[in-house]
């Protein structure tokens, strides 16, 4: 029996007219020049294939074992957030010319793309202030490991000194990434209100920083007074990187207001679905003094030989497909689609409607913790001034908390415990635009049937 | 075709495409919630529109872009196969859709389920023991195995300093040999395509970490010495890795694991079928032996007797983590609807069928053309124009953009390095027999087309040729609105 695929289109005569032109008897001679000892004698211990049909069941059934955001109240974020996305946005993003196209190395058939990119780069640039933005990296804990790499080449310094208010997998990220080279990760310690302690850091600052980085919210959600670290990384020659969450940015100063010479971050809120974590967009600008140590690809416009305005991938002597080991990055796809879907995203709310989710997000999450926190025994954990996420200290152990809000259908917090051992009573709780009033007082009432 | 204005050019303040809902609960008093010195000044330059133009003005993009969907896509090297509906479909489910990354494990037993379900069967199609899905692309990917190989070498206390790669490798090979501190030796290939056994066994010394290779290699030839070669580095302690870009031509036919390969990744957007998303995501898992496993990042996967899943972050000897999370689900979960679709009966039927058109194309061309490694391949194949270049002055350049002319995407040009004026073609098992026949009538045709007609090709296109040298000199890389 051939085994037919609706992915397979020869059909039996269509392989005997193919192997006649090619002058064998059988497609098993096209693989004789692999070895007989290294093919494979049996099939492989898989089961057999699935129709359609059968593939929507089985997958129906294994995507109903997960709790999704419709049938848990959530309030985790940490890095990730459940944000609207307009419809406009998906209907766009499956159009089909754009996900199945690949790299755009042919620029003439790939104007699309590349017109997208370069309005992608554009609204990086108007949102962080920054000069110059590449195309996307990976997500956000590998745009500040490039950050930080972008530093350390262009100072030739090796010490990196980071606030303890950066993302702790980012932290980690950077702890793999810079696993054999001669850099040194310097952790600075926050003040008692939860904003970097400025005393503190400029203390860890010397002529060998490359540069040091701060997180705007940070991980705990306070927000930064960023421009006198700006000053302070200057005054040692070193560089400043803010990581910073794009829809903030709609409220809180641009890291080019702050002085920033690199803005990184992740670009998830903006219209990309939570999807356990992945993909993401990791986003990178800087000044345009910068550009040559910008990792990844970058777009940039032109003409043609008609005198019209075009789009083209440039600057290509930075990476890894001309320079080979020079390059500097070895970066090859990243993350194309979700630059177009975040680009999407910041047509369809616009200006006002960026500033609306912003403030919206920050409204409902200072009501929800202003309401806990007249609950005997919590508060709020800092002082500092926070955005839309904030760090709550339950007065007691997290763990069972947290177990009995699920089992009233609230997914109360990250647990601090995750990352910090020791900070077992507190959850950051993360509130964003989609939350209505009604939710915000159920959890409070659940807290406190809970505590 | 006339310009397309930017989304910027088309805005108009008040305009919007997005309403929300009015704020339902009290606003604080004031903005006293933001400090002044936080708050921005510059304004916020984004484009207003309203939902019609948004729709319109991506729409028209879209249409002056191509994909797989509209027509073959032969780039060699790249695996440009049809990426399935259903794939989307089920990615797009609210219970796939919809998960926070940080549920607890008991909230998100379904996602687990499939990346569990998704190591086990990488691990069964490679042959390599342990799995980790966690790196972002195939670059991610590489940098990450050769993370653990340092930590491997690190943990038996020798400090080999260099990473070999052959001079067919694919850019991102020594570029990551680079990021994680190795210094990088080229390998010469014979002019049969492979591997020079000559140039590379003195090569191989206690200062080698690791030999990256590509099987069947950049030219499409199957290195039938790979398990001679893996004695030899595992001779001296040297780890053999497995790129695998061009794992299409062997996938269920051969096991980079049984070649003696240490350690690999996959590209599951190349070889799974995941949409390319004009440039990403992708997804880059690895493969290792077990001496490579307490290496691999973390968090990992666990399932109990009982069918239980839950993330581990507890491995002492693990690198660490490569990326927030637990890598590109979204991804992973269409390439493993997609292998299921084959299943362990049809899996060798893929790389069966992309093995027989890359030779038919090859049939139908290499008489006109120069076959470069002869007239057998596996899933692709490079033709040189060298010729054509020397007698008419048309390079590889002109060829790929006079296909477009005829509406088809050109192959891989000027790669491998190795093969002057290259024409790097893989027409993949998606493709019908008619679309390979009408792809070699096109490239035959423009072959004895008036040189002139190649030169100045594009010309059906929205754009023509580009003035990428100006583009590299006075960067332009981004919109501003006019002072």
């Amino acid at each position: 029996m051939p085994f037919e695929h609706p992915y397979l289109p020869q059909t039996p005569a269509d392989q005997s007219a193919m192997l006649a032109a090619i002058g064998v008897a059988d497609i098993a001679d096209l693989f004789k020049s692999i070895p007989a000892e290294l093919r494979l004698k049996g099939r492989l211990d898989l089961p057999d294939h699935l129709t359609e049909m059968e593939l929507k069941d089985e997958f129906q059934a294994i995507g109903g074992a997960n709790l999704s955001t419709g049938k848990l109240d959530n309030y985790l974020g940490a890095g990730a957030y459940e944000h609207y996305s307009p419809s406009a946005v998906r209907h766009l993003l499956n159009r089909s010319e754009f996900y199945t196209s690949y790299t755009p190395y042919q620029p003439e058939m790939t104007q699309g793309v590349l017109q997208a990119l370069f309005e992608y780069q554009s609204c990086v640039c108007a949102l962080t202030g920054m000069e110059v933005s590449n195309a996307s990296l990976y997500e956000g804990g590998h745009a500040l490991a490039e950050a930080c790499l972008m530093a350390h080449a262009r100072t030739g310094r090796n010490r990196l000194v980071l606030s303890a208010g950066v993302h702790p997998e980012s932290l980690q990220v950077l702890r793999t990434y810079t696993r054999n080279l001669d850099t040194e990760i310097v952790v600075a310690p926050l003040g008692a209100d939860g904003r970097s302690d400025l005393a503190a850091v400029k203390a860890l600052l010397d002529s060998s920083t490359a540069a040091l980085v701060l997180a705007n919210p940070n991980f705990f959600g306070v927000i930064e007074d960023a421009a006198p670290f700006a000053e302070a990384a200057h005054a040692v020659g070193a560089l400043f990187i803010m990581s910073v969450e794009p829809v903030s940015l709609a409220l809180l100063k641009s890291p080019g207001e702050c002085g920033a010479d690199i803005a990184c971050g992740e670009g998830q809120s903006l219209g990309i679905p939570l999807s356990y974590g992945g993909p993401y967009l990791g986003f990178i600008a800087a000044k345009m003094e910068l550009v040559r140590q910008m990792p990844g690809r970058i777009c940039g416009q032109t003409k043609d030989n008609r005198g019209q305005r075009a789009f083209v991938l440039t600057l290509q002597t930075r990476e890894q497909h001309i320079r080979r080991e020079k390059a500097n990055s070895n970066i090859c796809t990243n993350q194309t689609l979700l630059a177009l879907a975040a680009t999407i995203y910041l047509g369809a709310v616009g200006p006002q409607g960026l500033k609306e989710v912003a403030s919206q997000g920050a409204h409902k999450a200072h009501y929800l913790a202003g309401e806990l926190a007249k609950i005997a025994g919590v508060k709020v954990r800092y002082s500092g001034a926070w955005f839309s996420e904030f760090t709550l200290d339950l007065g007691r152990d997290a763990g069972p908390v947290l177990k009995a809000m699920q089992a009233k259908g609230i997914l109360a917090g990250v647990p601090l415990s995750r990352y910090y051992p020791g900070r077992e009573r507190e959850i950051l709780v993360a509130v964003t635009e989609v939350k209505k009033k009604a939710k915000l007082d159920r959890y409070v009432a659940a807290l406190r049937e809970v505590l | 075709m006339s310009e397309e204005k930017l989304i910027f050019e088309k805005s108009a303040p008040g305009r919007r495409a997005t309403t929300f809902p009015a704020l339902d609960v009290p606003a604080p008093a004031g903005e006293d919630w933001l400090p002044k010195e936080a708050r921005r000044g510059l304004a916020l330059g984004l484009p207003e529109v309203s939902e019609q133009d948004l729709v319109r003005h991506y729409t028209r993009l879209s249409q002056r872009n191509i994909g797989i969907d509209t027509q073959i896509y032969p780039l060699g090297s790249c695996t440009m196969k049809y990426n399935p509906k259903v794939n989307e479909d089920l990615a797009g489910r609210d219970g796939f859709r919809n998960i926070h990354p940080l549920q607890p494990d008991d909230t998100v037993q379904g996602a687990l389920r499939v990346l569990w379900e998704m190591e086990r069967w990488l691990s069964e199609i490679s042959g390599m023991p342990a799995i980790c899905l966690q790196p972002s692309a195939g670059a991610q990917g590489e940098l990450t195995a050769l993370l653990v190989c340092k930590a491997y070498h690190d943990s038996r206390g020798r400090r080999p300093r260099k990473v070999l790669v052959p001079d067919s490798s694919h850019g991102t090979n020594p570029a990551s040999a680079a990021y994680c501190g190795y210094t990088v030796e080229t390998v010469k290939s014979l002019p049969n395509g492979t591997v020079d056994l000559e140039d590379l066994k003195p090569r191989i010394t206690e200062d080698v970490a690791c030999l990256m290779m590509t099987n069947p290699n950049t030219v499409g030839i199957f290195e039938k010495d790979i398990s001679l070669i893996a004695g030899w580095m595992h001779a001296v302690d040297a780890q053999l890795y497995y790129d695998g870009a061009n794992l299409n031509a062997i996938c269920a036919v051969a096991r980079p694991g049984d070649m003696g390969c240490d350690m690999m990744h996959f590209n599951v957007h190349k070889t799974f079928s995941t949409p390319h998303g004009g440039g990403g995501p992708g997804a880059g898992p690895i493969g290792v032996k077990e001496h490579l496993r307490p290496f691999l990042p973390v968090p990992r996967v666990r399932r109990t007797e009982q069918g239980v899943f839950s993330l581990d972050e507890g491995e002492p000897k693990s690198i660490g983590r490569v990326r927030h999370f637990t890598g590109n689900f979204g991804i992973l979960l269409r390439g493993l609807v997609y292998l299921k679709s084959f299943g362990g009966d049809g899996l060798p039927e893929i790389a069966r069928r992309a093995v027989l058109n890359a030779n038919y194309l090859l049939a139908l061309l290499k008489g006109r053309f120069h076959a470069t490694y002869g007239d057998r391949c596996m899933h692709e194949f490079v033709l040189s124009v060298s010729d054509q270049k020397k007698r008419k002055g048309v390079g590889a350049l002109d060829y790929a953009k006079r296909m477009a002319d005829y509406g088809y995407h050109a192959p891989t040009i000027y790669f491998p390095l190795i093969v002057p004026e290259a024409l790097m073609l893989e027409p993949v098992e998606t493709e019908a027999k008619e679309t390979l026949d009408e792809l070699a009538a096109v490239l035959a045709k423009i072959d004895g087309e008036d040189p002139a007609l190649l030169h100045a090709a594009p010309v059906n296109t929205p754009v023509g040729r580009l003035d990428e040298v100006g583009a590299a000199r006075n960067p332009v890389l981004r919109w501003k609105p006019k002072a």
